[in-house]
């Protein structure tokens, strides 16, 4: 077995209680200590992607017990990936806290960093339900902690809110894992997709109903409407480190879907059929028309970029909602792109609120260094709203490419949102950093937070150079995805060992 | 039993949703006690409902289904401290904004107190 797959979990888990019970309270060696455990996990990321590609799926078993009785962590291209997306953007994040000072803020930022990269890189690597269960609430008790970070009156009152949305999520999540196991008897991912096949016709209807409301949990992480109403109002309020941090998590319910879509409930199981399909496309459509509004309406530049999020996310489970190889491709390219762009957004809101004392989209006194995040924030809104140069317009070029046969519909949609879009971000843009007036405040020197946004959107222009590569390999990952017999076998389901 | 069972899952998911709709922090929480109540219930009613069996070990004709049991654990748990967390969070919110009602932006409404 290959070890390594169990280090994106170990590390921060180690990590995170080193720095809570040796380094208490010693910002300087939590620093040092979360830049060298970011590097580490970018370096095992990157090892996991290469052994993915060159030696296919491998499988872990905690405690090595055999699958489907013990707990499996499987290692494919797809959680490899995700891992490595993790770990590049928790790194530039990482930079930002430290340039910007927002880890001084509070007690115990780095700390609960680590737990929430733990939490998510569980999430994407592990191959039973109830584990991906167990992730979800680790990285959600992380991300509590990290949400209400520097503490204030709305931002606690938001964190309530976030909290007591997720958890209602948390429950429906256990009664749909209780559905699924009183079926079938098991919850691990590769052992369902081998037994729901011959699932007896009288029990299909349980089955259809668990799919449903595994649906719904994966669409309140990734705020699809009509759950999507916690996202705005608990990115804008959280800190903006934070916010560019959190991308990541509207992923893992991308990543979700596209793991349970492909893998337990594929289009060609007769229990489910096409039933998450046709929930999904709508939704995903809908939640890009009002995340377009949204940046249209926005009155907060923060809420601006939480708006543009959920607009990314519709347009990525637009992609995701279609089940084909080939837009399951295009998905993961804007899923890649939407996550760096997003947490881009959020940095360069951040950057602005911080030296003008609040986010709101007026036109007042000039922004100190107003040419650098001029510059950074079109970027940004050139990224996210899917124009070229930036890789954002591959990505919707491929989307659009894939839904030729439905064009009349998804692209409309799509092109309609994308100028709505362009109308917010130029709005938002003119307004502060165009019509201010008078003199500018002397500049605040932060080259680690400007750097970390900087490094993002060299991410993005490498995605964009790279575009050709990548979606073959991108490409290949759909197909593997799509029959997923690689994945399963991976699991030695009834062997020993 | 399964009667019985059923319809205590369901009166606890109506109590919960309905204090979960409520505008008030501390109903909330309740709500969300009384839904993680049933979702537990639900979840050990998964490996069916067996009685005066052993889980595994032991000689008989029937055995209790022990990875429920197991699954139930860990929700408990992690419910235990997601309430804890919530309840933080709504003292802190209560004490710093002087009430306690769920809802955002709303500070200059003081008159539905």
């Amino acid at each position: 077995m290959n070890h390594w797959i169990t280090a994106p979990i170990i590390l921060p888990a180690f990590v995170a209680v080193l720095m809570i019970i040796v380094l208490r309270g010693n910002l300087a060696l939590q620093r040092a200590l979360a830049i060298a455990a970011g590097l580490a996990l970018n370096g095992i990321a990157i090892a996991l992607l290469w052994s993915a590609t060159t030696h296919g799926t491998e499988a872990y078993f905690l405690g090595d017990w055999p699958a489907p009785f013990g707990i499996s962590l499987v290692l494919d291209r797809l959680s490899a990936l995700m891992v490595a997306l993790l770990a590049a953007l928790s790194f530039a994040t990482l930079l930002n806290a430290i340039g910007s000072g927002w880890d001084a803020k509070g007690a115990h930022f780095h700390p609960l960093l680590q737990f929430l990269v733990m939490g998510v890189a569980g999430a994407f690597l592990t191959g039973d339900a109830f584990n991906l269960f167990v992730f979800f609430e680790v990285l959600l008790i992380a991300s509590y902690g990290l949400m209400v970070h520097g503490s204030g009156r709305e931002r606690t009152r938001a964190g309530f809110q976030y909290v007591a949305f997720n958890l209602v999520g948390s429950s429906l999540f256990i009664v749909a894992l209780g559905l699924i196991y009183g079926v079938t008897g098991t919850l691990n991912l590769a052992d369902l997709a081998a037994k729901l096949p011959s699932l007896p016709p009288g029990d299909s209807a349980l089955i259809r109903t668990a799919a449903v409301m595994l649906i719904l949990v994966f669409a309140i992480k990734a705020a699809l409407v009509p759950l999507q109403f916690w996202l705005p109002g608990t990115y804008a309020n959280a800190p903006g480190v934070v916010a560019a941090l959190f991308a990541i998590m509207t992923k893992v319910g991308a990543y979700s879907t596209l793991r349970f879509g492909t893998l337990v409930f594929p289009p060609d199981l007769p229990a489910t059929g096409d039933l998450l399909a046709s929930l999904l496309l709508p939704a995903a459509l809908v939640s890009l028309a009002v995340g377009a509004i949204g940046t249209l309406g926005a009155t907060t530049l923060p809420r601006l970029a939480a708006f543009a999020g959920i607009a990314s996310m519709g347009l990525a489970f637009t992609a995701i909602a279609a089940f084909t190889p080939q837009t399951t491709a295009a998905a993961l390219y804007y899923i890649l792109h939407s996550t760096l762009a997003t947490a881009i957004l959020f940095l360069v809101a951040d950057l602005v609120t911080r030296r003008r004392a609040h986010g709101r989209l007026d036109s007042a006194a000039p922004i100190a260094q107003s040419g650098l995040l001029a510059a950074l924030f079109l970027a940004a809104a050139t990224a996210m709203a899917g124009l070229p140069p930036l890789s954002g317009f591959i990505g919707k070029l491929l989307i659009l490419d894939a839904f030729r046969d439905q064009a009349p519909l998804v692209w409309t949609v799509i092109l309609g949102a994308s100028f709505l879009m362009i109308l917010g971000f130029a709005r938002a843009g003119s307004t502060l950093f165009w019509k201010p007036e008078g003199a500018a405040p002397p500049a605040i020197a932060e080259p680690f937070a400007v750097g970390a946004a900087f490094s993002l959107l060299a991410g993005l222009a490498a995605l964009t150079l790279l575009a050709g590569p990548v979606t073959a390999w991108l490409a290949d990952t759909a197909t593997a995805l799509h029959a997923p017999a690689e994945y399963i076998n991976a699991n030695r389901l009834g062997q020993d060992g | 039993m399964e009667a019985l069972v059923a319809t205590a899952i369901g009166t606890l998911t109506a109590v919960g949703l309905y204090l979960i709709l409520q505008r008030r922090t501390f109903p909330v929480i309740l709500g969300l006690t009384f839904l993680s109540y049933a979702v537990n219930v639900s979840l050990f009613v998964s490996g069916r409902l067996v009685t005066n069996a052993a889980p595994i070990i032991g000689t008989g004709e029937t055995f209790a289904d022990p990875l429920p049991q197991a699954l139930v654990l860990t929700a408990i748990v992690i419910s235990f401290g997601m309430t804890a967390v919530l309840m933080i969070l709504a003292i802190s919110g209560h004490l710093q904004a002087g009430h306690d009602r769920v809802n955002l932006g709303d500070d200059a409404r003081k008159d539905d107190a």
